[in-house]
C-alpha cells in the first residue's frame, strides 16, 4: 500500500470510524477536522516527494499501484498521479479542511454529516488517482451518493428534498451518457488493445508506428459527444447547467463548497484524460465548434443571468457556472498554454468558488437571509467577511494578485490563435463577471446598514474560526504572487499526457 | 540586487506591513507609508541622476517560452521622468495626508491602499512589456476603487468606486485585446523588443490600425477619455489627498503615459493618430465646458483634469508625444496643487465643497489662497509658468496640421479660453466675493489656515509649478520629432486667450452671489450619466432579466422539470395498463386483437 492508497484510505476509515463510534456534541467535528488534516499533510508529503518519485520504466505515472479486480472484465485497481493529478489532489485536500472546518455550527445528527462530507471528498480524491476508466467512474458515484443524502437532510431550505431529488436524476442522467460512451469507446476498441487502463491507452497511441486515433474516425464522432455531455452535464456545460445553481444554493454550505469546488473539477478532468486525448479526432471536428458556441453561452448568457440574481447563493452558482466557460476555452485550444492555464484555472476557481459560498453561508448563518436587496453596510458588523468577499470579488473579475488572473490570461492566449473571435467575446465575460460581483459586494458589505439589520453590533470571530477562510486565500494570493508553483506541475504533466497539441 | 527594485519592493513591504499588521494603530501605519514614500522619491531622484545603474534582472513569473511573462524593469528618459512626478507628487501627498486625514478612523487602511496604489504605479511606469504593464494596470485600478471608497458607509462613495472600477474593466477589455493582437504580431510582449522586431518599411494594415485603436481603449478607460470619462467626476467621493494623487497627478495620466510608450508603434499609424487626436481635442472641448457650469469645488478641477487629459492625448494623436509628457509633468504638479489646496479650503470649512458657500477665503487663508492662485495661474497658462510652456507646444503641435486635425487648433485655443474663464469663476467666487453667503452657518468665523503639515506640501508644489519648464523637457525626452519653434503666432494668440477668459471670468462673477449663466446642458455634464443610466437600466438590465427568466421557466421549468413531469405522466400512462385486474387486461388484449385486424385490412 502505497502514499496514494494511505491518503484515499484516511477519509474513507475517517467516516467509518463516524459513524460507528458514538461520538457526541462537536466530537464528530473534531474527528472529521482531524481527519481531513491527517489527508492535507498526506498530499503534500505527496506533493514533496513527488520530483523524486520518478517513473518506473516508460510509465508516464508516479507512485503506481496496481491490484487486478475482476481479470475477466478487465478491471483493475490501479492509480497513479503526474502533475495534473496532484494539481487536483492538492486543491480537494485543501477544499475538505475548509469545507469540513467552516461547519462547526452543524448541530443535527452531526455524525453523519461529517461521515457524509469525508465521503464526498475520499470519492473525488479516489477519481483523480484512478488510472482505470472504471475506477474513475466508480468513484464519482461514490461521491454523489452522499452528496445527495447532504443536501436532502441539511439543505438550507424547504425545497431542499425536491432539489436533491432534481440534482441526483440530472447527474445520473449525465453519469448514465457517460457510462454508455465509456462502453462504446470501450468495445469499439480493437481487441488487441482493448483495456480500461487509461496509462495503456495512452501509451498505445504514442507507440512507434500507433495509429492516429484508437478507434475508428466515423465511431469517434459519435462516442465523442456521449462522453464529451456525460462530462459536460457533471460540469454544468450550457445547456444541462440548470442544477448547479439550484443545488449550491440549497446545499449545506460545506457540501456546496465541495461539490462547486472539487466535484465539478471531476468532469473536467475526464474531459483532459479521455475524450480529449483518446478522442482526437472528434476532439478536433465540428464538436469542438459546438462546444466553442456552448462555453461561449456560458460566460455571457449565464454571466447576465447572473447578473439578474438577487439571491447571493445562486448567484455564486450562476457565476461558478459561467466560469467553467473559461476551462473549456483553455481546453479547447488545444495548446500547451491553454490547457495549463485550464487547469490552473480549475485549482484557482475551486478555491474562490468554495470561499465564495462560504462567505455566503456565513452571512446567511448570521443575518437569516441572502437576498442581497435586504442586506447592506456589512463591512461595519462583518469586517473580516468584507474583506474576504472583497478578494473573491476582485479574483472572480480576474485581478491580478490572485490565481484567477494568471490562469484566465494564459488561457486567452492560448486560445487566441485557434479562437479569435471565441477569445474575443469570452475576455467581455470578465467586464460581466467584475459588474456582478462588485454589484453584490456593494450592496451586501458596503453602503449603509439596512434597518432591518441589528446596528453597530461587530460580531466578532476567534482566530481558529478565521482558519479555514484564511486558508482557502491564502493558497489563492500565494499561486496568484507564484503561478510557477503550480505551473512547474501542471506543464510537463500537459506535455506528457496530450499527444498532439501545439505549443 | 539593484537598489532600482526597491521601486516594486518598499511600498508593496509597505501595504503588506499594515494590511496584516498595524492596520489597526493609525499613526504607525501612516508613519511606514510616509517613509516609504520619502525613500521611493530619494532612489527615483538617485535613478534619474543615473546614480543607480539601470538594472536588468528580470524574474519570470510565467514562462512557456512563446509566452514568458517577466517582471522586468525599463528605465529610459521616458520612465525616468515619470517616475519623479509619481514619487515627487506621491512623496508630498503622503505628508499631506497625515495632516488631512489625522482624525480618520481607518487611517491604517487609507495608507496601506496609499502603499499599494504606489506600488502599481511604479509598476506601470517601470514596466518592460505589456503584460506586466497589464498586472499594473489592473492594480491600480484596485488601489483606486478601494481609496475612491474609503469612506464606504457613504452610498454616494460606494457607487463611485464601482463605477470607477467596471468602467475601466471596459477599457482594459479593449486594451487586453489589443495586447493579444500585438502579441500575434510581433511574437513578444517587450517594448523594445517589439521596437527592435518592427520592420523597416511597415504600413498601416487594417489589424495594424485595429491594434493601435485597441491598444488606446485602455488609455480611454484610464485616462478617461469620452466616451468613458463619466468615472472620473464621481471619483471625487474620495478623500481629497487621494483626488489630486490619483485622480488627478498619476494614475489618471497613465494613460498618456502608456501611449507615450507606445509612441513607436502608433507613429506608424496616421490613421489612428487622428482618431486619437480627435477624442482627445473632444473631451477637451467638452469637459471644459462642462466645467464652466459646476459648482462643487472638487468637480470643476475634475472637469479641468478631464480637459487637460484631452490636451494631451490630443498631443499624442497630432504626432506630439514629448509636449504631451511636458504637459503631464506640469500638470501634475499645478493640479496636485489645486487639489490640495481645495482639500486645505474643504479641511477648514468643515467639508463644504460648494463655491457658493465659500467666498471671502483671501484674507483668512494666505498661503492656501496664494498656492491656489499660483495654480490656478499656472493651468490657465499664465505667461511665465510652467502650465503656459507645455500648453503653448500643445497648440503649436495643432497649429502645424492642415487639413481636418486643423480644426483642433482651433478646439485648443477655445479651450484655453474656456480653461481661463472657469478657473478665474472659481478663484473669484471661492476667494475673493465676500464671504455673505456664510453669516447663517454655525461655524462661520473660525475659519483659519490648515496646519504646516498640509501648508508645506502646497508651497513644495508651487515652486515646480512655476519652475518646472526651465528643465527643458521635450529635449530630455528626445520623444517623435522636436517641434520647430516658430510659435509667435501662437504664443500671442493663446496669451489673448489666457488674458480673454480670465478677465471675462473675474468681471462676470466679481461680487456675485449667485450664478449669472445657467446653461442646463453643461450643468447636466451633456446628459451623459442619465443617458448610461438608462443604457445600464433598461438595456442591460433588461437583458439579464430576460436570460434569468429564459434560465429558470424555460430551460429549467420546461425542458428539465417537464422532462421529469413527462416521465412521470408515461408512468402514469401505463400504469393504466397494469392495474392486476383480469377484465382492464381482457378488453386491452380484445382492443389489440381489433388493432391487428385493421392492420391488416388496411
Amino acid at each position: 500500500m502505497n502514499l496514494l492508497t494511505l491518503t484515499l484510505c484516511l477519509p474513507l476509515v475517517g467516516a467509518i470510524c463516524i459513524g460507528l463510534f458514538p461520538l457526541k456534541g462537536r466530537e464528530a467535528y473534531w474527528a472529521a477536522l482531524t481527519a481531513s488534516i491527517l489527508m492535507l499533510l498526506c498530499t503534500l508529503r505527496i506533493a514533496w516527494i513527488f520530483q523524486d518519485a520518478l517513473p518506473e520504466g516508460d510509465s508516464l505515472f508516479r507512485l503506481v499501484e496496481f491490484y487486478p479486480w475482476f481479470p475477466d472484465l478487465n478491471l483493475s485497481y490501479k492509480v497513479g498521479i503526474d502533475g495534473i493529478s496532484l494539481t487536483l489532489l492538492i486543491l480537494t485536500s485543501i477544499v475538505t479542511v475548509a469545507a469540513v472546518g467552516v461547519s462547526a455550527h452543524v448541530e443535527e445528527s452531526p455524525r453523519t454529516f461529517f461521515a457524509g462530507l469525508l465521503l464526498i471528498s475520499a470519492g473525488a480524491f479516489g477519481a483523480f488517482i484512478s488510472l482505470d476508466l472504471m475506477l474513475l467512474y466508480i468513484f464519482h458515484e461514490l461521491a454523489l451518493i452522499p452528496t445527495f443524502l447532504l443536501i436532502g437532510f441539511w439543505g438550507s431550505s424547504t425545497y431542499r428534498e425536491r432539489v436533491a431529488t432534481k440534482l441526483t436524476i440530472y447527474l445520473t442522467a449525465g453519469s448514465l451518457l457517460l457510462l454508455i460512451g465509456l462502453l462504446a469507446f470501450y468495445f469499439l476498441l480493437p481487441p488487441n488493445i482493448r483495456t480500461f487502463d487509461m496509462e495503456a491507452l495512452r501509451l498505445s497511441l504514442s507507440a512507434p508506428n500507433a495509429p492516429t486515433g484508437l478507434i475508428l474516425r466515423s465511431h469517434e464522432l459519435w462516442v465523442y459527444p456521449l462522453i464529451l455531455f456525460g462530462f459536460g452535464i457533471l460540469i454544468s456545460l450550457f445547456p444541462f447547467h440548470t442544477w448547479a445553481p439550484q443545488g449550491y444554493a440549497n446545499a449545506p454550505t460545506a457540501v456546496a463548497m465541495l461539490h462547486a469546488g472539487v466535484l465539478k473539477k471531476f468532469g473536467l478532468y475526464g474531459i483532459i484524460r479521455v475524450s480529449q486525448v483518446f478522442l482526437p479526432f472528434g476532439a478536433m471536428s465540428y464538436w469542438m465548434d459546438v462546444l466553442a458556441v456552448l462555453l461561449l453561452c456560458n460566460i455571457i448568457y449565464v454571466g447576465y443571468v447572473a447578473m439578474a440574481e438577487k439571491d447571493m447563493n445562486y448567484m455564486l452558482g450562476f457565476s461558478s457556472v459561467s466560469h467553467m466557460g473559461y476551462i473549456f476555452l483553455g481546453i479547447i485550444s488545444h495548446t500547451l498554454i491553454g490547457i495549463s492555464g485550464a487547469i490552473f484555472l480549475m485549482f484557482a476557481h475551486g478555491l474562490t468558488a468554495s470561499l465564495g459560498f462560504a462567505i455566503s453561508g456565513y452571512v446567511y448563518r448570521k443575518t437569516g437571509t441572502r437576498d442581497m436587496t435586504q442586506l447592506g453596510g456589512l463591512a461595519k458588523s462583518m469586517p473580516f467577511m468584507a474583506v474576504l468577499f472583497g478578494m473573491v470579488a476582485f479574483a472572480s473579475a480576474g485581478l491580478p494578485g490572485f490565481g484567477n488572473f494568471a490562469a484566465e490570461i494564459l488561457i486567452f492566449f492560448g486560445a487566441w490563435d485557434k479562437h479569435r473571435v471565441v477569445t474575443i467575446i469570452a475576455l467581455w465575460g470578465v467586464v460581466i463577471s467584475s459588474v456582478y460581483m462588485l454589484r453584490a459586494f456593494r450592496n451586501v458589505f458596503l453602503g449603509d446598514l439596512k434597518p432591518t439589520q441589528d446596528p453597530a453590533s461587530v460580531i466578532t470571530m476567534s482566530y481558529i474560526e478565521r482558519l479555514p477562510y484564511l486558508l482557502l486565500i491564502s493558497v489563492l494570493v500565494i499561486i496568484g504572487f507564484c503561478p510557477s508553483l503550480l505551473l512547474n506541475l501542471i506543464k510537463p504533466g500537459v506535455e506528457q499526457w496530450f499527444v498532439l497539441i501545439g505549443k | 540586487m539593484n537598489a532600482a527594485w526597491l521601486l516594486l519592493a518598499l511600498p508593496l513591504f509597505s501595504f503588506v506591513v499594515i494590511a496584516l499588521f498595524t492596520r489597526r494603530m493609525g499613526t504607525l501605519s501612516s508613519l511606514i507609508s510616509t517613509l516609504t514614500s520619502i525613500i521611493l522619491a530619494v532612489v527615483a531622484v538617485l535613478l534619474f541622476v543615473d546614480r543607480i545603474p539601470a538594472p536588468d534582472a528580470a524574474i519570470k513569473w510565467i514562462d512557456f517560452g512563446m509566452l514568458t511573462i517577466s517582471i522586468k524593469l525599463l528605465v529610459d528618459p521616458l520612465s525616468k521622468l515619470m517616475l519623479l512626478v509619481v514619487t515627487g507628487v506621491g512623496c508630498l501627498i503622503h505628508i499631506y495626508s497625515l495632516g488631512y486625514m489625522k482624525e480618520d478612523a481607518s487611517k491604517g487602511r487609507y495608507f496601506a491602499c496609499l502603499s499599494l496604489f504606489m506600488f502599481s504605479m511604479i509598476g506601470i511606469v517601470l514596466a518592460e512589456n505589456f503584460l506586466m504593464m497589464f498586472i499594473f494596470w489592473e492594480l491600480v485600478g484596485v488601489s483606486s476603487f478601494l481609496l475612491i471608497g474609503h469612506w464606504f458607509e457613504r452610498p454616494a462613495a460606494a457607487d463611485a468606486s464601482k463605477k470607477a472600477f467596471i468602467t475601466n474593466k471596459i477599457g482594459d477589455f479593449g486594451f487586453l485585446v489589443g495586447i493579444l493582437l500585438a502579441w500575434t504580431y510581433f511574437d513578444t510582449l517587450s517594448f523594445p523588443g517589439m521596437q527592435q522586431t518592427l520592420p523597416n518599411s511597415i504600413g498601416e494594415s487594417g489589424t495594424f490600425i485595429a491594434m493601435c485603436l485597441l491598444l488606446f481603449c485602455g488609455t480611454i478607460g484610464k485616462s478617461a477619455m469620452f466616451p468613458l470619462h463619466v468615472w472620473l467626476p464621481d471619483a471625487m467621493e474620495g478623500p481629497t489627498p487621494v483626488s489630486a494623487l490619483i485622480h488627478a497627478a498619476t494614475m489618471v495620466a497613465a494613460g498618456v503615459y502608456m501611449l507615450c510608450r507606445i509612441w513607436f508603434l502608433l507613429e506608424i499609424s496616421p490613421t489612428s493618430l487622428s482618431i486619437i487626436a480627435w477624442i482627445g481635442g473632444g473631451t477637451a472641448l467638452m469637459a471644459a465646458l462642462i466645467a464652466t457650469q459646476q459648482n462643487d469645488i472638487k468637480r470643476i478641477l475634475a472637469y479641468s483634469t478631464l480637459s487637460q487629459l484631452g490636451y494631451m492625448v490630443m498631443s499624442v494623436g497630432l504626432s506630439a508625444p514629448g509636449p504631451a509628457m511636458y504637459h503631464l509633468t506640469t500638470h501634475a504638479f499645478f493640479k496636485a496643487l489645486l487639489f490640495l489646496g481645495a482639500g486645505s479650503v474643504i479641511y477648514a470649512l468643515h467639508h463644504e465643497q460648494n463655491i457658493w458657500k465659500m467666498g471671502g477665503l483671501f484674507g483668512k487663508m494666505k498661503i492656501t489662497a496664494i498656492t491656489f492662485l499660483i495654480g490656478t495661474l499656472a493651468l490657465i497658462g499664465c505667461p511665465g509658468l510652467s502650465g503656459f510652456f507645455s500648453k503653448d507646444e500643445i497648440i503649436l503641435a495643432a497649429s502645424h496640421h492642415s487639413g481636418h486635425l486643423h480644426a483642433l487648433y482651433y478646439i485648443a485655443l477655445g479651450t484655453a479660453f474656456l480653461t481661463a474663464f472657469y478657473m478665474v469663476r472659481l478663484f473669484t467666487v471661492a476667494f475673493i466675493n465676500p464671504a455673505a453667503s456664510r453669516k447663517h452657518d454655525s461655524h462661520g468665523d473660525d475659519i483659519h489656515e490648515s496646519p504646516a503639515v498640509m501648508t508645506m506640501p502646497l508651497i513644495l508644489l508651487a515652486i515646480p509649478s512655476i519652475l518646472v519648464w526651465v528643465a527643458g523637457i521635450p529635449a530630455y525626452l528626445k520623444l517623435g520629432h522636436a517641434p520647430e519653434h516658430h510659435g509667435n503666432m501662437v504664443m500671442i494668440l493663446s496669451t489673448l486667450m489666457f488674458a480673454g477668459g480670465s478677465l471675462v471670468g473675474y468681471f462676470l462673477y466679481i461680487g456675485k452671489k449667485a450664478d449669472p449663466i445657467s446653461i442646463p446642458l453643461f450643468q447636466h455634464k451633456f446628459y451623459f450619466d442619465e443617458f448610461y443610466g438608462v443604457l445600464i437600466k433598461y438595456v442591460q438590465q433588461n437583458v439579464a432579466m430576460v436570460f434569468h427568466f429564459f434560465d429558470r421557466f424555460v430551460l429549467d421549468g420546461l425542458f428539465v422539470t417537464g422532462s421529469g413531469l413527462a416521465t412521470n405522466f408515461m408512468g402514469r400512462v401505463l400504469s393504466w395498463f397494469q392495474t392486476g385486474n383480469v377484465q382492464t387486461y381482457v378488453v386491452w388484449l380484445a382492443l389489440g386483437i381489433l388493432a391487428i385486424f385493421w392492420f391488416m385490412i388496411q
